[in-house]
């Protein structure tokens, strides 16, 4: 009666996390087989959001599949549209007004920032602190704030359009986000000195979750996972889009490899975002935010095309094939967190579980936006 | 040994600048709102749900064209009208939004040639029944006119 269970020298249990769980932050599923508190063996499992985003795209025209893009990572749904709107306007040959691609680089730069801001909170909350959410979360409210008076909406923007944007930005924003950059920069170091370099915090990520080169170019890692581990790449400046080169900004790279290198990596982009947005707001042209001339219904001619964008978790890639038609014959969406989290796998082994989940929040996942 | 007493001394430090922080946000004004009590103003650009711009007379500026409905991404739309003898243009008689679709991406106002639909500013829209979603915007027009 009521024997404890003692397990064998060399036997394994599974543990399930998800796809309800706290620390996965969206519907994803771990199969953990467990050696004791240590992972022997992990494997990731997805597909409890699929939402057919890429199928949805071949039954549509281009400009009605626009909505869907903000859907795919609900943080950071500008640098999808982003990614979206350049490879239509490459294959159309739409001109986009210097002012707009202005308008997409700061939008862009600040929604990159709430992003990171949410996973900054989310992530300490998952270390227990549970204050740095608070803090980040009304910074994060800042930047929603801004951006809803312009797009009109808080998440899931729809604000680029083909060849321009919506709406023209107006005074209230440009002086709204200086007050900002200036709020944010004396956050940030309040966030170094409460959290960066907290004690606990590195004994909990220094050290913990390697991933190394080979590993993230076996997976395609990118992004902060990427620079993490010393990749020094960013779509950003290894194939500028938009009006990114005229940009003076550096693109912070670690080559410890560990979970703390990631959460650095972040903290630093924040910081390279706000430079980007100051000196785009210094350099706004006047003028049209939206083409003269447009094609009323968007056809483009048969071809491949692909465009990438550095959205907030790494290399978002968009590849169209189109027969011509007024809709896609295949829209392919290639995501930053698919690869970046299928090396949870072989990264996890051998891990305790409280660190294998701490390292879960440093590749900063966003389940709907794998699973699409 | 000293990694050992250097570890407490770090943690100590790194409590006193914690707490130093929570005290100094202790006295910050509150960010919060009481949400049922107080609630927060809707930016001018806000994009609600959409409604019926109506003229000078009170009726609404539609011309039946069907542009809003091709350009609806969900298929949210559903408008009808009709052409009163005598009349040069055809009149609205129904136009429903199924909210329960709609994304809110605001296709629809880009596509209306004629400026006769605008979005909404509200937000408290919970319901536990589907047809409350169902929204008759020419009724809602006429209701908005008394």
């Amino acid at each position: 009666m009521n024997e404890p269970i003692v397990l064998q020298p060399d036997e394994t249990f599974v543990l399930n996390v998800g796809p309800q769980h706290p620390a996965t932050h969206g519907v994803l599923r771990v199969k953990m087989t467990m050696d004791g508190e240590y992972i022997y063996d992990a494997e990731t499992v997805i597909g409890y959001i699929h939402r057919m985003h890429e199928k949805m795209a071949e039954n549509r025209p281009y400009t009605q599949y626009l909505p869907n893009l903000s859907r795919l990572d609900y943080l950071s749904a500008m640098a999808y549209c982003h990614g979206y709107v350049l490879a239509v306007e490459k294959a159309a040959g739409i001109e986009v007004p210097e002012r707009a691609e202005y308008i997409r680089a700061i939008t862009v730069e600040m929604n990159r920032i709430s992003s990171h801001l949410v996973w900054f909170g989310a992530f300490v909350l998952d270390l227990g602190g549970f204050s740095p959410l608070m803090y980040a979360f009304d910074d994060r409210e800042q930047i929603l704030d801004l951006l809803e008076a312009v797009t009109g909406s808080r998440l899931t923007y729809c604000y680029f359009r083909f060849g321009g944007v919506y709406n023209d930005i107006d005074d209230d924003f440009i002086e709204g986000t200086r007050r900002f950059i200036k709020r944010m920069r004396e956050a940030l170091k309040m966030y170094r000195k409460l959290v960066t370099t907290n004690v606990i915090l590195m004994k909990r990520l220094q050290g913990i979750g390697p991933i190394s080169v080979d590993m993230c170019q076996r997976y395609g890692a990118t992004g902060p996972v990427a620079r993490g581990s010393g990749i020094n790449y960013d779509v950003r400046r290894n194939e500028p889009y938009s009006v990114y080169p005229e940009f003076n900004f550096d693109i912070p790279v670690y080559s410890e490899c560990d979970s703390y290198a990631r959460y650095n990596v972040r903290m630093e982009e924040m910081e390279q975002s706000l430079r980007i947005i100051e000196q785009g707001l210094d350099k706004l042209p006047g003028g049209p935010v939206n083409p003269e001339k447009k094609p009323k219904t968007i056809k483009l001619p048969p071809g491949d095309y692909y465009s990438a964008v550095e959205a907030g978790r790494g290399s978002f890639g968009i590849r169209i094939v189109s027969d011509g038609d007024k809709s896609p014959y295949r829209l392919k969406l290639r995501s930053p967190t698919f690869s970046n989290m299928h090396l949870f796998d072989e990264a996890c082994r051998g891990m305790l579980i409280a660190d294998a989940l701490a390292f879960m929040g440093s590749l900063d996942l966003v389940i709907p936006e794998m699973d699409r | 040994m000293l990694r050992y007493f250097n570890d407490i001394l770090m943690g100590l430090w790194s409590l006193i600048i914690g707490m130093g922080i929570t005290f100094r946000e202790f006295f910050k004004p509150k960010v919060t709102l009481l949400y049922p009590h107080q609630s927060v103003k809707m930016p001018a650009r806000y994009r609600g749900h959409v409604e019926l711009i109506p003229d000078d007379e009170g009726q609404p500026l539609c011309v039946v064209c069907g542009m809003c409905e091709k350009a609806c991404p969900s298929n949210c739309i559903s408008i009808s009208g009709e052409k009163p003898e005598g009349s040069k243009r055809k009149v609205l008689t129904s136009y429903i939004l199924d909210f329960t679709k709609c994304s809110l991406c605001g296709s629809c106002v880009d596509s209306c040639n004629f400026g006769a639909i605008r979005y909404t500013k509200e937000y408290n829209l919970a319901s536990t029944r589907k047809e409350d979603y169902h929204f008759d915007l020419l009724k809602r027009l006429e209701e908005s006119k008394k």
